[in-house]
């Protein structure tokens, strides 16, 4: 791993500030920027430690019903807290199903967003084509391995999928990311802060020189929700496909159905055309079927990977019920 | 190489060693219109850390490159901490950080100025082992024993965490640690009587 310079942030307007140097990187939990180094995907001069940044961790209630999670809290901190292990509880299970004990007690909620594309063309450790490692060096996975890539949004310049879990279920609770820089502070939706391939397949978010995810906010509390995650192995091992689902419900029928998929897209896809033919219908019924399968017209499927279409659309029927059966 | 802010300054960074080298010579020269003047030297090359290591201080001047199992192992001359993937994915670097389980290869030793660390070597009291050392021998839970000291470490943290109720939750918790001789029924059979004797 090649030297930089570091230096510790002391508040969020100085590490703001050092982070406008050039060349320069932010760290936290670390669980991604060392194994970047050590691939060469990066080579920052800096490194700003931001650990020390005070009123940055914690998860606190809001007076509108909703909760203001700290960026530096670690995931297994965010995920067994009360207000998130009783009101969120797709999030709570969407975090302990991510990454290992050990890493979770690393891994900051602010920083899991930030981990980049797991495909192994982007991760080699020789050169290989990746428009995401070297802009405009074109997709070496679109004519080859690419079992795990996308189904939805993706083109000729890059098919992989962003690999977190939390992410996901955030997104079906319309939560936001608030961000930081020297010109102000800023709520993105959670959805929006991945780039996707057909804005700029170069790009793995929104984030500039400057900008720092301080905190997560979560709307009304989502008891009736669930994360179910498809792996190759039951614990330790990034989602084939992962299916948050927070409903609304008068019995057993669905008043308002929130569903976003995860490792099927650059981001955490919402399944809109789903959400609004499920109002109304009841769990289990086949017009409920029909309308998850309404979700997945516009799936794409890449040469090897169109079984993930199927697992997509059958993770969400059992995620519907998952989260039902919580009410 | 230009200054541009951000993805493209990394990207055009990765195209070739010289581009790197220009990079390391930017620290500490003046920077984009802008940018305060200050800054630069609050980076610094080298670090000065004090940290308790199985209840002894320690203080050591480090490169911000080296990790905390690099100083542990290479400056420290604790080798029981094991070097697996040096990635975060096998677990055999595992070592307790302010009572808390984490993976050394993980964390930049200029990060742990203050902490509390303990690795293997902190756990036996003299020449009584800790249970979870004992449960280990008593059953069989190792072959190479590259990982054991990973594991140990880990169910350490595991049983301390409350995460050790059954064996199906001991293997979820523990899944962090690998053991490439497959140990795994003797290794959650060992978590588990210790953690009945600890609690």
């Amino acid at each position: 791993m090649r030297n930089f310079s570091y230096a510790q942030a002391t508040s969020r307007a100085d590490a703001i500030a050092l982070l406008q140097q050039p060349e320069t990187m932010s760290i936290a939990g670390g669980t991604e920027l060392l194994n970047w180094k050590r691939i060469g995907i990066v080579e920052p001069a800096r490194v700003v430690d931001i650990t020390g940044i005070p009123d940055m961790e914690g998860v606190e209630a809001l007076p509108n019903g909703g909760v203001r999670i700290g960026a530096l809290t670690k995931l297994n901190d965010v995920a067994q807290h009360a207000l998130i292990r009783d009101a969120y509880p797709v999030f709570s299970q969407a975090i302990l199903k991510a990454a290992s004990a050990q890493i979770r007690n690393l891994a900051t909620i602010g920083g899991n967003p930030l981990q980049r594309v797991r495909c192994a063309y982007f991760r080699a450790e020789e050169p290989t084509p990746c428009n995401k490692r070297v802009a405009g060096s074109g997709c070496s996975a679109v004519a080859g391995i690419h079992d795990k890539h996308a189904i939805f949004g993706w083109t000729e310049d890059c098919v992989a999928v962003h690999p977190a879990d939390p992410p996901v279920a955030l997104a079906a609770l319309d939560a936001a990311y608030v961000i930081e820089n020297a010109k102000g502070v800023r709520r993105v939706p959670v959805q929006d802060i991945h780039v996707m391939p057909s804005e700029n397949p170069a790009w793995h978010n929104i984030l500039g020189n400057g900008d720092l995810i301080t905190a997560i906010e979560i709307g009304a509390a989502a008891t009736t929700s669930a994360y179910l995650k498809i792996r190759e192995r039951e614990s330790f091992e990034y989602a084939t496909v992962s299916a948050a689902v927070a409903l609304d419900l008068d019995g057993d029928v669905i008043r308002r159905a929130r569903i976003a998929l995860g490792s099927v897209a650059m981001r955490p896809w919402r399944l809109n055309a789903t959400e609004q033919q499920l109002v109304g219908q009841r769990i289990g019924s086949s017009e409920a079927v029909a309308a998850v399968d309404a979700g997945f017209v516009d799936a794409r499927p890449l040469s090897s990977n169109a079984y993930k279409i199927t697992i997509a659309r059958n993770a969400t029927l059992r995620a519907i019920e998952l989260a039902a059966r919580a009410a | 190489m230009s200054d541009h802010p951000g993805k493209i300054s990394r990207r055009t960074f990765m195209r070739g060693t010289a581009t790197v080298a220009a990079g390391v010579a930017v620290i500490g020269a003046p920077t984009e219109a802008g940018a305060q003047d200050l800054a630069p030297s609050r980076f610094s090359s080298s670090v000065t850390v004090r940290f308790e290591i199985n209840g002894v201080d320690h203080v050591l001047d480090v490169e911000p490159r080296t990790t905390l199992l690099d100083a542990v192992r290479e400056r420290l001359q604790l080798t029981g901490t094991k070097k697996g993937c040096n990635r975060g994915e096998c677990g055999a670097c595992t070592v307790l950080m302010d009572d808390r389980r984490v993976n050394s290869c993980l964390i930049l030793a200029a990060s742990t100025d203050g902490r509390k660390i303990t690795t293997i070597e902190g756990l036996a009291d003299g020449p009584v082992l800790h249970p979870v050392q004992q449960a280990f021998i008593d059953h069989d839970a190792f072959q190479c024993g590259f990982c054991t000291s990973g594991q140990i470490m880990s169910a350490v943290g595991c049983i301390a965490e409350g995460h050790a109720g059954s064996n199906a939750e001991i293997r979820e918790w523990m899944s962090g640690n690998l053991c490439r001789c497959s140990a795994y029924p003797q290794i959650a059979a060992a978590v588990e009587a210790a953690a009945g004797e600890i609690v």
